[in-house]
């Protein structure tokens, strides 16, 4: 997929109604994203329960239509996923937007996983994949607790 | 030289980009190359290498001579008053460093003050913010008004007894104001206060003249120049060349080693520790003739038609912002479309083959001020064309009509 048709398909699917907006009472982690380049800049807030599962998740942010999409994307993704299954998703879509064909794992459908190989139009474009991974390296950050803020630099 | 058809002279707009034509609007990044200086780096390393300096052998004096050659035309076209008023430096950055650590060492000490501006381009704040870090220099910022410039009252409001030197920009790479220097370095030497000029947007684009400006240091980046990356100038006064210490240690800026002490070498040797950026220097005076052959005055008439057809089709296209309006404006379209963040306009915009930039242009203290996280910019250059800024502008909407969907 090249750059206009992941623009043209993340517009109409995330830009317009980016998923999972805004902070919610009793989050039980977070973890900040800044991306110095762009400027981009993500929040994310996610409860943690009793069974390691994220029953909620949600961000605030502002930044391109890459970064907000995948940010979308990827709460939409994560809501009732457990810990490890976060862990494996996230290092997977990590490799393929760096450099694999594909995401391994039958952890996502094949409509999620749609969604997240459109990101991967990103690939060649190296200052924006930082664009595409920010929400994804501060979900790993709140998970292990990091107080840093990510920085994609 | 015919600027009309000067875009031949460039070999880049030979090839396709992305199969298309490419439409370059990023010469305030850094500028394309003619084939006159491509030629002359081939040429010289093919024909005529050489260290410059050190043997004596007929290839070393030749490139010696040639190397001073490029010296001399820069002290021309910026009509500095001496040939060793010149300093090659391996950009403007260095430029800038070398004057805040030379000039900070000797003369700035806790509680001084050094005034920028709020237009500063990082690499003429950060080499001072060391001596904030070092010395416990304050810094001291002149701000910008609504119009995205800077007053000679603005700056005069925030001279105080302790500022030592003022550094300021010539152009704005965001806004494209243009700095009265010449009136706020006579405001500045009535005080006794020297003054340092980041020339990288100015010197592509205007008349240069040191002995009309008077300013001490003047920082000026070849490769936006029409020249090679990796070089270039710092202008400064000879006074000061001779009073501040050396900025590197190393080969080439010594006059006499002894294990108890060691002296320095002539100007400007002085400051060009090691190999310098040889066949750049060398090209460099291919990039000076091939300016002069355009003429400096018709390079200014024809970015200006530029300019303000740009500053028109942009005007009238909605939901363009562009940003700043300052008196005296150069070649540079800074702006903002509702709604798109700029990163998102450039990769759209790319994908035309329209090339601009997008970010905060390592100018974040005035992204700050006029609160915004990033801009996209197009910036001009001798080889753009009306043709350029109409596909600019169809780009746009292009961009603006996959948003809206």
């Amino acid at each position: 997929m090249n750059l206009k048709e992941l623009y043209q398909e993340i517009i109409l699917d995330h830009g317009k109604n980016p998923r999972n907006i805004g902070k919610f009472e009793n989050f039980n982690k977070d973890a900040k994203g800044h991306n110095p380049l762009c400027g981009d800049k993500v929040h994310l807030f996610l409860k943690l329960d009793e069974n390691k599962q994220i029953s909620d998740i949600s961000f605030e942010g502002e930044g391109c239509a890459i970064s907000m999409a995948s940010a979308s994307i990827m709460t939409d993704l994560m809501k009732g996923k457990k810990e490890e299954e976060v862990k494996e998703i996230a290092s997977k879509f990590l490799d393929m937007i760096k450099e694999k064909d594909d995401i391994k794992t039958n952890l996502v459908s094949d409509d999620q996983k749609t969604k997240l190989m459109s990101l991967g139009g990103v690939k060649n474009y190296p200052m924006r994949v930082k664009c595409a991974t920010l929400s994804w390296h501060a979900l790993l950050s709140a998970l292990d607790d990091f107080q840093k803020e990510v920085s994609t630099e | 030289m015919d600027i009309e058809n000067i875009k031949k002279e460039f070999p880049i707009f030979n090839n396709k980009v992305q199969n298309n034509d490419l439409v370059y609007l990023d010469s305030a990044n850094s500028s394309q190359k003619p084939l006159v200086v491509i030629d002359r780096i081939y040429d010289f390393y093919t024909k005529e290498f050489s260290n410059v300096g050190r043997s004596v052998h007929y290839l070393a004096v030749a490139a010696t001579n040639l190397y001073e050659n490029t010296r001399t035309s820069v002290q021309k076209y910026i009509n500095a008053k001496e040939k060793n008023e010149i300093v090659f430096t391996k950009g403007a950055t260095e430029a800038i460093n070398l004057v805040a650590n030379t000039f900070g060492q000797k003369y700035l000490s806790k509680g001084d003050e050094v005034l920028l501006t709020e237009l500063e381009h990082h690499s003429n704040y950060v080499p001072w913010h060391y001596l904030r870090k070092s010395k416990g220099v304050n810094i001291i910022f002149a701000e910008t008004n609504e119009d995205g410039d800077i007053s000679i009252e603005s700056i005069e409001k925030k001279i105080t007894e302790k500022t030592k030197i003022i550094a300021l920009t010539h152009l704005s790479n965001v806004t494209g104001a243009i700095l009265p220097i010449k009136e706020i370095t006579k405001l500045a030497h009535s005080k006794n206060i020297p003054v340092l000029i980041d020339g990288c947007q100015s010197a592509p684009h205007m008349k240069l003249d040191m002995q009309d400006l008077d300013c001490d240091f003047y920082a000026i980046s070849c490769h936006k120049m029409y020249g090679p990356t990796g070089l270039g100038i710092l202008y400064a006064k000879k006074k000061w060349l001779e009073d501040l210490p050396p900025y590197q240690g190393g080969g080439g800026m010594i006059n006499e080693v002894k294990k108890e002490d060691i002296s320095y070498g002539n100007l400007p040797n002085k400051f060009e520790a090691g190999t310098m950026a040889t066949a750049q220097v060398i090209a460099f005076d291919e990039s000076i003739k091939f300016l002069n052959k355009i003429g400096i005055e018709s390079l200014i008439k024809h970015e200006n038609e530029l300019l303000q057809y740009g500053e028109e089709i942009l005007r009238k296209n909605n939901s363009v912002k562009l940003i700043g309006n300052p008196k005296n404006k150069g070649a540079v379209l800074s702006f903002t479309i509702d709604g798109i963040h700029p990163h998102d306009i450039a990769t759209i915009l790319d994908e035309d083959g329209v090339a601009i930039r997008a970010g905060h242009h390592c100018c974040q203290i005035l992204h700050d001020k006029l609160g915004l996280s990033a801009s996209a910019r197009a910036s001009l250059g001798v080889y753009n064309t009306k043709d350029d800024l109409d596909k600019l502008n169809a780009s746009i909407n292009n961009c603006k009509k996959i948003f809206s969907r």
